[in-house]
């Protein structure tokens, strides 16, 4: 009954036109300010006609008929947007929201006949579907915090209490919309907490490196009693919480006076990060060909010498990854520099963020302080994503 | 399949030289391991298990100590240099308190020092004996000399003060009261509970989110690569970031969220998202949700596309539906990661502390077991409580990890 052309065209239509006016209605919100909220009998009228008619039209006359749906729906007062703003956002709201209608049901009932529907045919709808709707849904899920977070770092916290959905930017104000950055680098000290951050960062990546490589390659090629126990119970470590290790850490670096200092932390985010880069080394030296090992061997050179210039050359991509992952871990580290700094001159960007979030501090300043750490990892990963994927994967599963 | 016959070449047996010298380069190679990883994770373990029956609070990891200030009092005949010590602790007593200084140039000693201190030429010794908790001791030392240079200087100098006092953290007193205090009462169970249904729901849903993920990414298309890229910021970005940018979002009296809301007609006033009980804990459940689901999309797509096309198409030949090569080709082929990474990711929710802890501190009915460890230790200030939950963190995770090994072995790894 339901893999009729018409009927599967119509129900998907309605589907497709509430996800497209939620969106549009979002979209639209969230780029002026005023107000927009889907209209349920307007959808439902749009998204039958349109879907239902999808499957005897092409690609642009669907498009027409969306947005001239849109616009009669519009004009007899059943909107499938309701928009509270000036002309001209209505008419991109009907235009937008028309258009999608129109190209999403295109698509999604392409070729389909208008009688009775075979299962591939009716299942290749529904996938189509889910398809547009996945990629709506989880570009939404992933955009909205990002946006609201660089947008509310460019407000002011009173323009924020007024419409918590403007987001629009009052470009006269110029070089003063990035007031709270100016102010947090120089009158909080994110300056100095950036360049902590990198160095405390760096630092460990590079003894990570220096343990994690002998580790991974005796695991990887040395014959000797326990190496299989041995690269099971590095993943056992992996499963011991931070907070459980954080409080004896923070009991002794008590005593030892190390708590407070960057010498303390250095001491303990590389041995947090050991574990996991000898996991993804040791899994990536396996794959490399023992023969050329061997040849240098039989060439006379030594194990330490094997490793330095045959093995290492041959796993820069496989470096590449670690280092780029510990120094996510390391750059992303919130609890211990929380529990172990307290003195504001040393701490790390995560510290200086936390130490924000308190109602004397305005909202916009909080936000700046996540944008300033988030935009570095993220440049990092964007340039070098191919190898922080491989990582990732390599990585197994740490979170 | 070996049926060595008398006549058969036999390996050698044992280990020879060369085996025994690669093995030892193999333990020299992963010494600096080793060292690091025991004395940063075994010893804090065996600590937490010590700390976990010993009756420690915040206060106590200053142990008692005696305090002292010295002060050059009066003048002409009057002057004297001053001592007053007093016991940093209320209620232990130190013991064996012999305080030592030098008196500076400028100043002798005229007349008899007070009792129990001793002058031998410039310098003091005071054998204070025990010095109870809260007490506190003033001797005087009479001395002659110039008032205004020696002030300074004997201000300047700082004496020195020892004393033993019996330190919590070392002494062999034990108790089991952590435990009684922790299980004690409704909220062990309620934390618990909230633990699980945080861990079960947070994993499982990051997991059909991811999925669900991976199989729109499962295809070749213009900007695929960007959209895989996209996909991963919720869990590159750091964790601080995207929680208070959660907060923000969720926040009732500023949030875009709770306007959005309104606006559309789904609420009449505004949520509080974090504050809520049981809206929170769905709240921070979501929240770990987004922010795992790339992880697990990632695992799931590379699994995915490592899958053989071939057969694929025979199954379109012999006309099978979309949802059927889904349902008995991809699933079965997937069923191998999902659970290794359903397990895995389990474990490390259950160790999540940062997320929950920033989004709402454990507040309206979130307080999960890690969170409870920090709240025991620093907001109750009472650290064995703390180590007594974490004992029975580490207890549930040997647990885990013993149902996680045998699996693992089952699937064959990652």
């Amino acid at each position: 009954m339901i893999k009729n052309g018409y009927l599967t065209g119509a129900v998907l239509g309605v589907l497709w036109s509430f996800t497209m006016a939620v969106t549009v209605a979002v979209a639209m919100s969230f780029a002026t300010g005023d107000g927009f909220r889907p209209g349920l009998l307007g959808i439902l009228l749009a998204g039958a006609l349109c879907g239902a008619a999808a499957p005897r039209l092409g690609r642009w006359p669907t498009l027409a008929l969306g947005v001239l749906l849109t616009g009669l729906l519009t004009l007899i007062a059943l909107p499938p947007v309701v928009a509270e703003t000036m002309l001209v956002s209505a008419l991109i709201t009907v235009a937008l929201f028309g258009a999608a209608l129109g190209l999403g049901m295109a698509k999604i009932m392409q070729q389909l006949p208008t009688g009775a529907l075979t299962r591939h045919e009716f299942e290749g709808a529904i996938i189509r579907f889910l398809t547009g709707f996945g990629y709506v849904f989880f570009t939404a899920i992933v955009v909205i915090p990002f946006y609201v977070m660089v947008m509310t770092s460019l407000k002011s916290q009173q323009a924020l209490l007024q419409n918590p959905l403007d987001f629009s930017l009052d470009l006269s104000r110029g070089w003063d919309l990035f007031r709270s950055y100016r102010e947090l680098l120089t009158d909080y000290g994110f300056a100095r907490y950036l360049w902590t951050s990198f160095y405390v960062s760096v630092l460990t990546v590079l003894i990570t490196l220096a343990f994690s490589i002998p580790g991974a390659y005796a695991v990887a090629r040395l014959r000797f009693r326990g190496s299989a126990l041995f690269s099971r119970s590095i993943l056992l470590i992996y499963m011991v919480p931070m907070i459980v290790l954080a409080l004896p850490i923070y009991i002794g670096f008590s005593m030892l006076g190390l708590r407070n200092t960057i010498f303390g932390l250095v001491l303990i985010y590389p041995v947090t990060t050991i574990p996991v880069a000898l996991y993804m080394l040791q899994g990536y030296f396996r794959g490399l060909p023992g023969e050329v090992e061997e040849a240098g061997l039989m060439d006379g050179l030594s194990r330490l010498a094997v490793i330095w210039k045959i093995t290492l050359p041959l796993s820069l991509p496989a470096l590449a990854s670690v280092s780029l992952y510990v120094f996510m871990i390391a750059w992303n580290e919130f609890l211990l520099a929380f529990m172990l700094l307290d003195d504001p001159s040393k701490f790390t960007l995560t510290r200086g963020i936390a130490s924000l979030n308190s109602s004397e501090i305005p909202r916009q300043h909080l936000m700046a302080g996540a944008v300033i750490a988030t935009v570095p990892i993220m440049a990092l990963f964007l340039g070098l994503e191919r190898f922080m994927t491989r990582g990732l994967t390599a990585g197994s599963v740490k979170g | 399949m070996s049926t060595a016959s008398s006549h058969d070449p036999v390996p050698p047996k044992g280990r020879g030289p060369l085996a025994r010298r690669e093995a030892r380069l193999a333990w020299q190679l992963l010494l600096p391991t080793l060292t690091a990883v025991s004395l940063v994770v075994i010893l804090p373990l065996l600590a937490i298990f010590w700390i976990s029956v010993k009756p420690v609070t915040l206060a106590d990891l200053r142990p008692p100590a005696p305090i002292v200030r010295e002060s050059l009092r009066g003048e002409g005949d009057e002057m004297r240099v001053e001592y007053r010590l007093r016991n940093s602790s209320r209620d232990t007593a130190v013991t064996g308190v012999v305080l030592t200084d030098t008196l500076p140039d400028g100043l002798t000693l005229a007349g008899e020092p007070e009792a129990p201190c001793l002058v031998d030429g410039q310098d003091i010794t005071c054998d204070f004996g025990d010095l109870e908790g809260g007490d506190r001791a003033t001797v005087a030392i009479p001395v002659t000399g110039d008032a205004e240079t020696a002030e300074d200087a004997a201000e300047g100098s700082a004496p020195r003060v020892t004393g033993s006092a019996p330190n919590v953290l070392t002494n062999f007193t034990f108790t089991l009261e952590n435990f009684a205090r922790i299980f004690d009462g409704d909220e062990f169970w309620g934390v618990l509970g909230v633990t699980l249904f945080y861990t079960f729901f947070g994993t499982a849903g990051a997991l059909i989110v991811g999925l669900f993920a991976a199989m729109l990414l499962d295809r070749s298309f213009k900007g695929q690569g960007i959209l895989r890229g996209l996909y991963l910021f919720p869990y590159v970005a750091p964790v601080i970031a995207v929680a208070f940018t959660w907060v923000t979002l969720f926040d009732p009296f500023s949030g875009s969220a709770n306007a959005l809301l309104i606006q559309m007609g789904v609420s009449s006033s505004a949520i509080n998202f974090f504050g809520e009980r049981p809206l929170a804990l769905i709240m921070v459940t979501l929240f770990e949700v987004w922010r795992y689901f790339p992880l697990s999309f990632l695992f799931i797509l590379a699994r995915m596309q490592s899958i053989d096309t071939d057969m694929y198409e025979a199954a379109d030949m012999d006309g099978a539906s979309p949802f059927q090569k889904f349902r008995y080709l991809s699933m079965p082929q997937l069923l191998g990661i999902l659970s290794v990474l359903f397990l895995l990711r389990f474990i490390w929710t259950f160790n999540k502390f940062d997320d929950i802890f920033l989004l709402t501190g454990g507040n309206a009915g979130t307080r999960v077991l890690t969170v409870n460890v920090y709240e025991q230790a620093f907001a109750v200030s009472n650290i064995g409580a703390g180590a007594a939950v974490a004992v029975v963190i580490f207890a549930c995770l040997v647990l885990f990890s013993v149902f996680f090994f045998r699996v693992m072995s089952r699937e064959e790894g990652l």
